[in-house]
């Protein structure tokens, strides 16, 4: 279970986490959403201790990210998949070395890594690609290798950073599709961080709405299309408001 | 709620030490993840050393023709002509050799790496390295440092083989010095130290230069333009750091 407590975050004058708290439990995909510049990214960052808190803690499975040595902070990194908005590729590795180099950090032997590697392609829908390079692939390939280099590590958790913004409705699609798939073949747990709605129903089991650096609303995918909270409802519908002509008790 | 405030900060000198106490762990656990940087060792020791031979020997070749000439030019009968050997030998294998090597590829080496690694920062590369479990010191620092520190002193041995070789041929075409004389002058006052000087300087140089261009690539943000921004501080700071080590190994070993 990944938890937030009251996680509070800022980068010079600007305050972009104001007392986060919020829980992920196991075996779900919960997305958090949340308008472009309310520090969604910075808060998956801080689940792999990539970004610190500046008060507050984050829990995995009960260990506080920012209290780890670097070595238990790179055991918890093993059991974290990273898919990054823009894949994140090693440009001057193969495919396949990019997909290797998280493995050969485990020290697996040399037939499990090609096991892996031709599996985790197979599961998105890559299969043979291993000897071509990031620069020959379209962004919906990057990001679909990004997922195989995140999921041929066997990840407790996979964070997905943004994975359909910049695709067309098809390739979405087709990622969405691969993410539902990691949870239901690989029974990882899901972090999603997107502004994208129709992604988000496709493979929330909950969803989280991040506004002002904090969470807004958390609930079913039920509950959310049901609020009567005019921010959220505005957010998911996509329709433009103005916070400040918000009621003041929708505001607070 | 004072929350991203601190109640008493630390003097600089307590910060200082603070600071140099964590860069020594760090680069402490760096290097002692071996498995990591030493597969990458060879292959930046070939792109940062042997692809920057030539633009030293250029520059070698040039400085030793010129400074037989302006030898010349300078001694204007007054000094015996094989004096020339003398000054050639002595100034390309102290100063010349290793500091003009070490500018140049301060421009070269330094820009190379401080471009790589930013392009990494800016793309998020080396977030991805650590969610992989690796250390980015390890993985991108440790090797390249090595790699100038070893390369450097190498190319400034051929730079400094190269610039002697070619004052001596100007002498011997240009200024009617012959090979004896030239050879006597060269021997005239030179000790084994003046080698193991200059290559020392440029072994540190090698550190200073890929050291900065690490330091400004992992600090780069702000896109295209921070890596422009940060390619240019690290070509800076190299030739900065290249000529307060001059002046600190004259100071400590002359």
């Amino acid at each position: 279970m990944i938890r937030f407590t009251d996680v509070h975050k800022r980068f010079g004058p600007k305050v972009v986490l104001d007392g986060l708290t919020l829980d992920i439990p196991d075996g779900q995909t919960t997305v958090i959403i949340g308008f472009s510049g309310t520090g969604k990214s910075v808060a998956l960052k801080h689940i792999v201790g990539l970004l610190a808190p500046d008060a507050g803690t984050v829990e995995v499975d009960g260990r506080v990210v920012h209290e780890l040595s670097p070595d238990a902070l790179g055991a918890l990194r093993g059991e974290i998949g990273y898919v990054f908005q823009f894949a994140a590729l090693f440009d001057s590795l193969s495919v396949g070395a990019n997909i290797r180099l998280g493995l050969a950090r485990r020290g697996l032997d040399e037939a499990t890594i090609q096991a892996r590697i031709a599996e985790s392609l197979a599961l998105v829908d890559l299969p043979g690609a291993e000897a071509r390079f990031p620069a020959e692939l379209s962004g919906g390939m990057r990001k679909r290798v990004g997922i195989a280099r995140a999921i041929a590590l066997r990840p407790r958790y996979i964070l997905y950073d943004e994975p359909t913004t910049g695709l067309d409705p098809v390739t979405s699609a087709v990622i969405d599709g691969l993410m539902v798939r990691a949870r239901q073949e690989l029974g990882t747990t899901g972090v999603v961080v997107t502004h994208d709605m129709r992604s988000a129903y496709t493979v929330g089991d909950r969803i989280a709405m991040l506004y002002q650096g904090r969470i807004r609303q958390v609930g079913t995918i039920a509950e959310i299309q049901a609020t009567d909270d005019p921010v959220v409802r505005n957010f998911i519908e996509g329709r433009p408001f103005d916070p400040d002509a918000l009621p003041v008790e929708a505001t607070a | 709620m004072p929350i991203f405030t601190t109640a008493v900060e630390p003097g600089l000198p307590a910060r200082v030490v603070t600071r140099v106490g964590r860069s020594a762990v760090t680069a402490a656990r760096a290097l002692a993840d071996v498995r990591t940087w030493l597969p990458h060792l060879v292959p930046q020791m070939r792109r940062l050393g042997v692809d920057s031979v030539p633009i030293a020997l250029f520059i070698a070749t040039f400085t030793g023709i010129v400074l037989a000439l302006l030898s010349k030019y300078i001694f204007t009968g007054a000094v015996p002509l094989y004096f020339v050997g003398a000054l050639v030998g002595k100034t390309i294998m102290m100063e010349l050799g290793p500091v003009l090597t070490g500018l140049a590829l301060a421009g070269r080496v330094g820009a190379n790496i401080a471009a790589e690694v930013g392009t990494m920062r800016v793309t998020e590369q080396v977030d991805a390295l650590e969610t992989l479990a690796y250390n980015p010191n390890s993985y991108l620092v440790v090797p390249r440092v090595l790699a100038g520190v070893l390369m450097f002193p190498v190319i400034t041995a051929l730079a400094i083989l190269l610039g002697v070789v070619a004052g001596w041929i100007t002498a011997v075409n240009l200024l009617d010095l012959s090979t004896l004389e030239f050879v006597k002058g060269l021997k005239l006052f030179y000790k084994f130290k003046d080698i193991w000087f200059g290559l020392i300087k440029a072994a540190s140089f090698g550190a200073a230069v890929t050291l900065a261009g690490c330091l400004m690539g992992l600090r780069t943000s702000g896109g295209a333009e921070g890596v422009g921004r940060n390619t240019t501080r690290a070509v800076v700071l190299g030739c900065e750091a290249i000529l307060v080590l001059d002046a600190f190994w004259a100071l400590v070993l002359l």
